[in-house]
């Protein structure tokens, strides 16, 4: 369960006329509410797991989070994700950090070449999608920001 | 062998590379564009990277993306498949510099014989008879007069640097030349990047034969037998069959050898296919693809030989299991090329969603697709959603398995060419093997002409 998902969900229900829904998957719970005024509001809740499948590389548990405030940073290319210029070096961002447009966020590298990604906007970065030196594909998020 | 295999393409060439891998015990890595990602070659391979945005230049023929992914998966060799990437000799030697073994022959085979008028140079040494033209690129309209007067008219015009009918035009007298030979240019120009063109002798209804080569790092080299290719729609193939109705065994015996020869000369290594133009008893080069073609099954069907597999193993270093004695061509394969077009309305492209589709069966059909109910075709790419291959002892059988399997194919709402090729099977020509390649203007003139 992810963001993605959600906001899959999300526009099922929009496109349904849908008021309420309720689903559970891979240990994880999630109830979605649409209220008269139409804001949406999310409730997660990690279900106890039984020695289930591995839990998602998000943490489970958020508070309310409304739809609107989260922008998706994603990859403009394909390549290995690094959170620092190099191993030695600190991270460019963690989260919490708020990032200026332009600041630089990581490094995707491609056939030998470090490739900077930066912040298309600014905002608060709420998590960081993807571990150190893992592969990543063209579109696929990166970082979840709150813009300022 | 390789253990894990990316494929640069997508469609139903993917589906078919990533089939033989998983028979060899292969590992396979899909790429795919936005649009791409409920694709059935996505779904079927063992990884999936997304490469890019819909348009190709973006994606399947963005070579850094697709170098990317391969490094990133850890793969040891790359099939471009046909189209996109294939017959790019940059690529190739991309490939090659990262240590990745690209599928298909040697960056110096595919500048040769992507250059028309050098693979038409090199093959006329190795002894193959190649169509009267002019020796080099025309250079001027003098240059042009003076070459169609030595060749004789009817002449063609056509670019060096590409084919698919851009910057060709056919003259049949002095009059039209000089305007066909600047219009051919700057058709060239824009198309290719060069207004590099030369002149061939132009044969007015030619039969349209090729010959498929294989060949392993060892220096053997085989040919599988002809394609007859000659059904076409501004050249682009719709129907192809093997053997074809036209050729004496004697003729197939010399052309083959003449493929072989062909291929020898320029140390061809992998999956090729020599074609030939037919002019009743002459066949003359045309040109060489240095890739696997659409139409493999048909040779595939009639040989018993699974060319994809044998492009992997040769890739591999393996050496061909078989010597040309060892082929045997039995039977007759047809294949029709299923598109997303509207045949009543000049072939427009209909892309969209599929609703219902049920794919037809039974014995001697073979369907080689990548579309299934539910699918939505996008409109970035070429039309063809299927491949329809028959397979009989004879062409007789094989035309009437065909005319039921057509009857059998269903797919709704949106228009193929499932019905053309209705009309194609039942034609008298068509069955008695009586074409050339206007055979399709004949059957469905325009409809401005009736």
């Amino acid at each position: 369960m992810n963001i993605k998902k959600i906001r899959e969900i999300i526009g099922l229900m929009n496109e349904n006329d849908l008021t309420e829904i309720e689903i559970e998957q891979e240990g994880i719970k999630v109830k979605l509410v649409k209220k008269p005024q139409g804001i949406i509001e999310q409730i997660v809740a990690p279900v106890e797991e039984k020695g289930g499948p591995a839990p998602v590389q998000e943490a489970p548990a958020k508070p309310q989070m409304q739809q609107k405030n989260i922008r998706e940073v994603k990859a403009p290319m394909v390549g290995t994700f690094y959170r620092a210029s190099s191993p030695d070096a600190d991270s460019y961002v963690e989260v919490g950090d708020v990032v200026r447009k332009g600041d630089v966020l990581c490094i995707v590298e491609a056939m030998k070449l470090m490739n900077e990604v930066k912040a298309e906007f600014g905002g608060k970065i709420l998590e960081i999608s993807v571990e150190n030196a893992e592969p990543v594909e063209y579109g696929q998020i990166l970082f979840l920001v709150e813009p300022t | 062998m390789f253990s894990r295999i990316l494929i640069a393409n997508r469609g139903e060439i993917a589906l078919r590379i990533i089939r033989a891998c998983r028979e060899l015990g292969i590992k396979t890595v899909a790429v795919y564009s936005e649009v791409d990602a409920h694709s059935l070659h996505v779904r079927l391979a063992d990884e999936a990277v997304c490469i890019g945005k819909a348009m190709p230049a973006s994606s399947y023929l963005n070579i850094p993306s697709i170098i990317s992914a391969a490094e990133i998966t850890d793969v040891e060799a790359i099939h471009p498949g046909y189209g996109f990437l294939a017959e790019n000799a940059h690529f190739a030697e991309i490939c090659e510099s990262c240590q990745i073994k690209f599928i298909g022959p040697s960056p110096e085979n595919m500048k040769l014989m992507g250059n028309k008028m050098t693979a038409k140079n090199t093959m006329k040494k190795a002894g193959v008879p190649v169509i009267p033209g002019s020796e080099g690129v025309l250079k001027t309209k003098e240059d042009a007069l003076k070459e169609a007067k030595r060749i004789g008219y009817p002449v063609i015009i056509k670019a060096s640097a590409g084919g698919g009918g851009k910057g060709m035009r056919v003259c049949h007298n002095d009059v039209r030349l000089v305007s066909a030979f600047l219009t051919a240019q700057s058709e060239a120009e824009a198309a290719f990047g060069t207004p590099d063109v030369y002149m061939e002798k132009y044969i007015e209804a030619p039969r349209h034969i090729e010959f498929q080569i294989l060949a392993d790092e060892k220096g053997n080299i085989v040919h599988l037998g002809e394609r007859d290719c000659t059904i076409q729609r501004r050249h682009q193939k719709l129907i192809e069959e093997s053997p074809s109705v036209y050729l004496t065994e004697k003729m197939r015996k010399k052309m083959g050898e003449c493929a072989v020869a062909g291929a020898e000369t320029v140390d061809y290594k992998g999956a090729g296919t020599i074609e030939f133009l037919l002019d009743g008893n002459d066949f003359y080069f045309m040109e060489m693809n240095t890739r696997i073609q659409v139409e493999h099954p048909v040779t595939e069907m009639v040989t018993g030989i699974d060319l994809i597999k044998e492009q992997i193993k040769v890739a591999a270093g393996q050496r061909l299991p078989f010597r040309q004695e060892d082929i045997e061509i039995s039977g007759n394969a047809i294949e029709c090329r299923i598109n997303a077009e509207d045949p009543e309305h000049d072939f427009r492209p209909s892309p969209g969603k599929i609703s219902a589709l049920s794919i037809p069966g039974g014995p001697g059909i073979r369907v080689d697709t990548h579309v299934y109910a539910g699918y939505e075709i996008p409109p970035f790419y070429d039309s063809m959603i299927a491949k329809l291959i028959a397979y009989g002892s004879n062409r007789e059988e094989t035309i009437k398995t065909m005319q039921r399997a057509l009857d059998e194919f269903l797919v709704e709402p949106i228009k193929t060419t499932v019905d053309f090729h209705k009309k194609v099977m039942v034609d008298s020509d068509f069955q008695k093997g009586d074409i050339s390649t206007h055979f399709i203007e004949k059957l469905f003139p325009k409809k401005e002409e009736h």
